[in-house]
């Protein structure tokens, strides 16, 4: 009888904590308009209190996002979230990268799991609306077809009832299908969740193309036993530009992560490198001693970084061109890839960002 | 409610007044619990613009599906989309349940053959692969044997022809051209007299005692209709696809994509294993008796195996032989593994594109509750009509 | 002219011996013997193949140079001791119990020595697997024997009950072991998202079922209660889990998790796994519970009324030992499935095995063909575990006298 009594004064006891807490959560998220205001800034201190930033990227791209000969993630997107870490530590090593599947990029922001999504997404308006907000396009690509050499394609209008491995959950599904039916060609599919299969399928001949981002073709026929024997074909079917997200609902967080972009192209629009960086505190030029935070001040207090922070980021990762030719550069270590659109808007190419002031 | 208050029985030692009390703290546990989640989600949903309606079904969808039973193409709606992937379900799973009753039936029976060697070989299969996890099995048969195979300009050919190759198995198979309908007539004609008959000839032989040949007379007359109307209506019925090679493929005649060869083939091995140990053990329970009397009487092996032991068998066996049916169409939604689109594969496909987690996951549930339901009824169905009446 | 002694009458054709067995057993009828001609041809044919492409043809490289990743994933180099040192502790056990109950427990523990000794002497190359190695897996066979040895000098002090205690305290000290605490400088944090592998598969199949037994139980008792709000919340739950397939409730737990819970918890992707598998396991191991729970007639509950046992010391001590007791081979085979469905988290991005497996051979150039090598070396490897385990099984129920259809 004595437990019986224990076991009832504690459901009672947990009956009135859970009520306490579910209205607890009402009453912070009853009134719309306080539930923005009140997750201004919840992202950032969620992640200084959590002491590192949590970063969905992949391990399996070379190029993008894979796995150095000592286990440690390197890339173009995963230097991306270095440089936000660097932002907000100081130190780019406070960086956990989760690796996610191409089908769970959307779901995984959506529900605020990680705090940033750095993983060849493409920016769309439906994506947009539904996943988060995407910052700003770090990289500029396009949709092609790979194929091997010894079918003799020239053109990506030859493959008129070709079959073509894609992964699925990417704007390349969409996108393969709308060419083929906007050209009247017919089009077989075959689908995977996880590019490995999609790409292995492909060089084992089960399809006659595989179609990606023309980045991550180039990234992947590197990785192949005999990369000559593929090719990519000429013609772009899609516009791709690639750029980190965060979650919807905190406007501070988002203007943070912009903000840490911004730097890395402004850096090189300025010949700010990552050996040159602490000499350039002390630059004649105003507008490079204002964005190392030597002097003036562009918002980085509204935003809760430090004044110096961009010497942080630029140390950890070096401006935009240093990251590029860090993987895809002439002496990249992954592959080579020429910047063509990926280039600054003063040399020919598309990145530009806001002055920052 | 007297009682309560004029009991001696104090309040926290009387039943009643404890049972409810129980209820009660747990009707509030529960709902509690569900308000707390509920509560995070819809604010989830406010702060970050996910919606949780059913509207988004009648977009357009606008990623393609590999194969498809029915007619499927981007340009229709989610909604299609996922009724597309429920057929292709279906029909990996109906195909699946009879291929494996088949084999499994088959390897039970041999299990408990007299034969050493071959009860032995039927042990070690069902030893081997109720073992081994399915995906392993599945990934096996996909990754290393469909799409091991030599290409299509090198295509393995059988004689129909078969051609087999890494984008498939490709047969010959038959089209109903104009004349298909007026010769289903002939068919159902034959069918109707050929069933006539059947109960004819089984009255004569029980009101004269001779054998009437009561199976091949109805067989016999069934197949001569359906000839006679094969020459009768002119074009013949049924044309002969065969396969040729196009400038990708074979072009024509039945096409069997690896993808569903390897799910049918990895679902049919392992679940067989597992129908066949229902089957032996069924047939074992069947008592001895029954087996010596029908000796005793002078049937053989076979018939005994058909007329006594099997049907008796059979109230053993159904029950789990339905759990098994039931737990094949569950494990092929590891269709996505392999990349053919079943009902889960197509939903994941438009939780991304359509970007609604929560409604879609509600969906899938529902479809396989559905069937899983549907399963349990017809269980139930066949107990209920098996039960033992009386006393 | 012949005289046929007419006393004189051959002897029976016999059978007894090599050739009788053969007449009893494989040609006791005209479609026998076909059957075993066939079956003989067939085998014979298969065996030269299979052989001969496991032996000569099959390029097993990307299995023995990734001995390690198959083991125990991307878990740090340098705290590989701790796995060796709980490998250890479970050999020592492995001895003590093989000392105190013999039979089963002495079957395994043999194989287990020769397996260890096997792997010392593998010829392999010293970069797959190394002297340290080598040592450190020998090691386990000293241990069993050291356990053995233990039991035989010290004898009473170790009861039964005492190991069974020891089994599974020796879980919970394998998990701290493994997991380690943030910032303890002898045993830093080795988090989830760097178990993989084998270890991994364990792990998974472990807490599954530990944790799904009391949860189904509990579940099982909940649904014959009286209480309507229990039975239904009960009756509901199972019927529901028990519908999906187990790749929707990882799908659910990794994807929908997070929504029910408030921002600022987060969970572990490992740990959402463990719930998918444990609550999946959890209903159906209501089921085989309920049947047990059937089983046990209603006379045995009035008797302990009768003699006074209050509600709970009835279902405790008369109740359930009965009913599970009844159910033991549904109840391990039900342990064997969820050991088997641990696989299923490769879908959901986790590196178990399979994950493992895959990985290599489709993310590396130099292995890319060897797919069949590869995945049939996996499922070697759970085909010996498990078929242990049904093997336990049967004897667990021939010792305990249950009987089976």
């Amino acid at each position: 009888m004595g437990l019986k009594r224990l076991v009832l004064l504690m459901g009672l006891i947990s009956m009135v904590g859970m009520i306490a807490i579910a209205c607890s959560d009402d009453k912070d998220n009853a009134d719309g308009d306080t539930a923005v205001v009140a997750a201004a800034g919840a992202r950032l201190n969620m992640v200084k209190d959590r002491g590192n930033l949590i970063c969905a990227g992949r391990t399996d791209l070379p190029g993008f996002g894979f796995l150095d000969a000592n286990g440690a993630n390197s890339g173009f997107d995963i230097d991306l979230c270095k440089a936000v870490a660097a932002a907000i530590f100081g130190d780019a090593s406070k960086l956990e990268v989760i690796p996610i599947t191409a089908a769970e990029r959307g779901p995984t922001i959506q529900a605020g799991e990680v705090d940033l999504l750095s993983r060849n997404v493409t920016w769309t308006s439906t994506r947009d609306a539904q996943w988060g907000n995407f910052t700003t396009v770090m990289f500029y690509d396009g949709q092609g077809f790979m194929v091997p050499t010894s079918k003799g394609f020239t053109s990506a209008l030859d493959l008129d009832g070709a079959t073509v491995c894609v992964t699925s959950g990417t704007t390349t599904e969409l996108n393969v299908a709308d060419f083929f039916r906007q050209h009247n060609m017919n089009l077989n599919t075959v689908v995977f969740e996880d590019s490995a299969s999609v790409y292995g399928a492909y060089e084992e001949g089960r399809c006659d193309a595989t179609t990606s981002d023309k980045s991550q073709l180039a990234a992947i026929r590197s990785g192949f036993a005999n990369p000559g024997a593929h090719m990519i074909l000429p013609e772009t079917i899609s516009k791709e530009p690639l750029t980190p997200a965060v979650a919807h609902g905190d406007d501070q967080w988002f203007d943070l992560v912009k903000t840490v972009m911004y730097t890395l192209i402004n850096a090189e629009e300025l010949g700010v490198t990552q050996a040159n960086v602490d000499a350039m505190r002390s630059s004649d030029n105003i507008i490079i001693r204002r964005m190392l935070g030597t002097e003036g001040e562009f918002g980085q207090s509204t935003l809760g970084l430090s004044p110096t922070f961009a010497v942080d980021v630029i140390k950890a990762v070096g401006n935009y061109g240093e990251v590029y030719d860090r993987y895809m550069g002439p002496q990249g270590v992954s592959f080579t890839l020429p910047r063509g659109d990926n280039e600054l808007w003063s040399n020919g190419g598309v990145i530009y960002a806001p002055p920052l002031k | 409610m007297r009682l309560l208050w004029h009991s001696d029985i104090p309040l926290w030692h009387d039943a009643r007044v404890l049972r409810a009390t129980a209820q009660i703290v747990s009707v509030i546990i529960v709902v509690s619990i569900v308000v707390f989640a509920a509560s995070n989600v819809l604010s989830a949903a406010h702060d970050r613009n996910l919606s949780l309606g059913f509207g988004f079904l009648s977009e357009e969808a606008g990623f393609p599906i590999a194969e498809s039973v029915v007619d499927y193409d981007e340009a229709k709606s989610f909604r299609y989309a996922f009724y597309a992937g429920i057929m292709n379900t279906l029909k990996v799973a109906l195909i699946g349940i009879v291929a494996a009753t088949a084999l499994g039936v088959v390897l039970g029976v041999a299990r408990i053959s007299t034969n050493w060697l071959v009860s032995k070989a039927a042990g070690l299969y069902i030893e081997i692969f109720r073992n081994i996890p399915l995906l392993i099995q599945l990934f096996f048969w996909y990754f290393g044997v469909f799409l091991l195979l030599p290409a299509v300009e090198n295509a393995i050919k059988w004689p129909g022809p078969i051609y087999i190759s890494n984008r498939g198995v490709f047969a010959v198979w038959a089209s109903p051209t104009s004349t298909f309908g007026p010769w289903l007539l002939f068919l159902l004609g034959g069918l109707i007299l050929a069933v006539i008959a059947r109960f004819a000839l089984v009255r004569v032989q029980a009101l004269t005692g001779k054998h009437a040949y009561t199976t091949i007379i109805p067989l016999v007359i069934f197949s001569l209709i359906s000839l006679l109307g094969w020459f009768l209506v002119g074009d013949t019925p049924l044309a002969q696809e065969t396969p040729v090679l196009g400038r990708f493929n074979f072009v024509g005649g039945i096409r069997f994509t690896p993808e569903f060869a390897a799910l049918l083939l990895g679902l049919v091995i392992y679940t067989a294993s597992f129908i066949a140990e229902i089957v032996r053990s069924g047939i074992q329970a069947v008592e001895k008796g029954q087996v010596e009397a029908s000796r005793a009487l002078g049937l053989t092996e076979f018939q005994t195996l058909r007329a006594v032991v099997i049907p008796q068998s059979m109230r053993i066996i159904i029950p789990p032989l339905i759990s098994q049916y039931l737990n094949l169409t569950k494990n092929s939604s590891l269709a996505l593994t392999i990349g053919y689109p079943d009902l889960f594969g197509v939903g994941r496909i438009i939780i991304n594109q359509a970007g609604r987690a929560i409604p879609v996951f509600a969906l899938i549930m529902a479809a396989y509750l559905a069937m899983s339901l549907t399963y349990a009824a017809i269980g139930n169905l066949y107990n209920h009509h098996v039960r033992f009446v009386g006393r | 002219m012949m005289t046929t002694n007419p006393d004189t009458i051959l002897p029976p054709q016999t059978d007894a011996g090599a050739i009788g067995w053969v007449k009893t057993n494989l040609m006791n009828s005209w479609y026998n013997a076909l059957f075993t001609v066939v079956m003989l041809v067939v085998g014979i044919l298969f065996l030269q193949m299979a052989i001969g492409w496991a032996v000569f043809s099959a390029d097993w490289s990307a299995v023995t140079s990734n001995l390690k990743l198959f083991a125990v994933g991307q878990y740090p180099q340098e705290e590989l001791w701790r796995v060796g040192v709980v490998l250890f502790m479970l050999s020592s056990l492995l001895g003590v119990t093989w000392g105190v109950w013999g039979g089963v427990a002495r079957t395994f523990a043999l194989v287990a020595i020769g397996g260890a000794v096997a792997m010392v002497i593998l010829p392999l190359s010293m970069d797959d697997l190394s002297i340290e190695g080598r040592l450190w897996i020998g090691a386990n066979a000293g241990f069993i024997a050291a356990g053995y040895y233990l039991v035989q000098t010290i004898g009473g002090a170790i009861t039964p009950k005492r190991v069974i205690w020891a089994w599974l305290s020796s879980f919970f000290i394998a998990m701290v072991l493994i997991r380690g605490f943030q910032g303890l400088p002898l045993l830093p944090l080795v988090g989830t998202n760097q178990w993989g592998g084998l270890l991994l598969t364990f792990n998974l199949a472990l807490v599954g079922i530990v944790a799904c037994f009391p949860l189904g139980v509990l579940l099982a008792l909940g649904r014959r209660s009286n209480l309507p709000v229990i039975s239904l919340f009960s009756i509901m739950f199972i019927e529901l889990v028990r519908g999906v397939p187990l790749i929707t409730l990882l799908f659910m737990t990794q994807v929908i998790l997070p929504l029910l819970l408030p921002e600022s918890i987060q969970v572990d992707r490992v740990l959402r796994a463990f719930l998918a598998i444990t609550l999946f396991s959890a209903a159906y191991m209501a089921e085989n519970v309920r049947g047990g729970l059937q089983a046990v007639s209603n006379s045995q509950v009035e008797a302990a009324k009768a003699l006074g046992l209050s509600g709970r010391h009835t279902m405790v001590f008369i109740v359930l030992p009965q009913a599970l007791k009844a159910v033991i081979p549904a109840i391990v085979g039900q342990f064997i499935a969820l050991f088997k469905d641990t696989t299923l988290v490769v879908v959901v991005g986790l590196l178990d095995i399979v994950g493992i497996g895959k990985s290599i051979v489709l993310g590396n150039v130099e292995w890319v063909s060897t797919q069949r090598e590869v995945y049939l070396f996996i499922a070697a490897t759970f085909w010996v575990f498990t078929y242990s385990m049904s093997y336990a099984s049967r004897k667990l129920e021939n010792a305990l006298g249950v009987k089976r259809h």
